[in-house]
């Protein structure tokens, strides 16, 4: 029981994690515009690093060291990955990268301020 | 002092009690600790809404766990079985009832961690969320979902 507990978990969720990312590099090679690449990337890899942290978690039970990291590990990067995301989606937009071409609605369009960058809600005006 | 702090107190105390300083003997106590909490609280008919966020906390969390594995696997399908072709992305707005900065930061990132929504940014008013979706049949039953799903469940958790 003990070696299901500390051996295969961990193995399975390892492995688990790195298909999700693979699969993130599958998407960004295949997807064809920056936002669409961004969901593959930003999602399966924060799911990927999820997983492997926490199979070290499971691999070192009653470890307070190791596993209070792994999970602040898992703080981190959930916290951290869409705030990148934000930024280079935004970054790209405001620079004019043009969205692919079977995209089907852009509310976003003429909402930003070309000079200040701010952008508007749309309630007003 | 606050129920959330005597709660931690109470955690801390069983693992020093118990002799095993680690993870599972810290969540054991807290779990421990809420069971006693709540029985003392139901005695002294002290009022205070902290039994109920836990549970609207742990709810939450569940359903968002729930919703991150969803949203690894619908992004698998599009990126391995879906042709170019077929798949619909959108920028959308999505009007905010979230006000305070903390509640659009973790609004915004529970989005982007769901399936197929990713958060570029919100207008200078803070009125609107701006998304992008990777595969959407219909826009506006996607606003209403996850306005109906996510941002009910956090405003519960957060207030």
């Amino acid at each position: 029981m003990e070696a299901v507990l500390t051996e295969w978990l961990p193995a399975l969720l390892v492995l688990l994690g790195a298909s999700f990312m693979l699969l993130a590099a599958i998407g960004v090679a295949r997807l064809p515009d920056v936002w669409m690449r961004m969901h593959a990337s930003t999602k399966s890899a924060t799911f990927g690093v999820g997983c492997m942290a926490l199979a070290v978690v499971v691999s070192h039970l009653h470890e307070l060291g190791v596993e209070t990291r792994a999970i602040i590990i898992i703080g981190f990067v959930f916290q951290t990955a869409p705030v990148a995301a934000h930024m280079i989606g935004r970054a790209a937009y405001l620079k004019g990268v043009r969205p692919w071409r079977g995209t089907m609605r852009d509310e976003l369009k003429g909402r930003y301020d070309p000079d200040t960058h701010t952008l508007a809600s749309g309630n007003d005006s | 002092m606050s129920f959330f702090l005597w709660n931690i107190l109470l955690a801390v105390n069983w693992a020093l009690l118990t002799g095993h300083f680690d993870l599972e003997n810290l969540v054991g106590g807290f779990v421990i600790g809420f069971v006693l909490l709540w029985i003392l609280g139901r005695g002294t008919g002290q009022k205070t809404d902290y039994f109920r966020r836990v549970r609207k906390a742990i709810a939450f969390s569940l359903h968002f766990l729930r919703e991150l594995i969803l949203a690894n696997l619908s992004v698998a399908r599009t990126v391995l079985l879906e042709r170019r072709d077929k798949i619909k992305p959108a920028f959308v707005a999505i009007p905010l009832e979230v006000e305070t900065d903390a509640e659009i930061a973790l609004f915004a990132n529970l989005i982007t961690l769901t399936p197929g929504t990713l958060s570029l940014d919100v207008s200078t008013d803070r009125r609107v969320l701006y998304i992008h979706t990777l595969d959407v049949k219909d826009v506006d039953a996607l606003r209403a979902e996850i306005k109906r799903s996510l941002e009910r469940g956090l405003l519960e958790v957060m207030r």
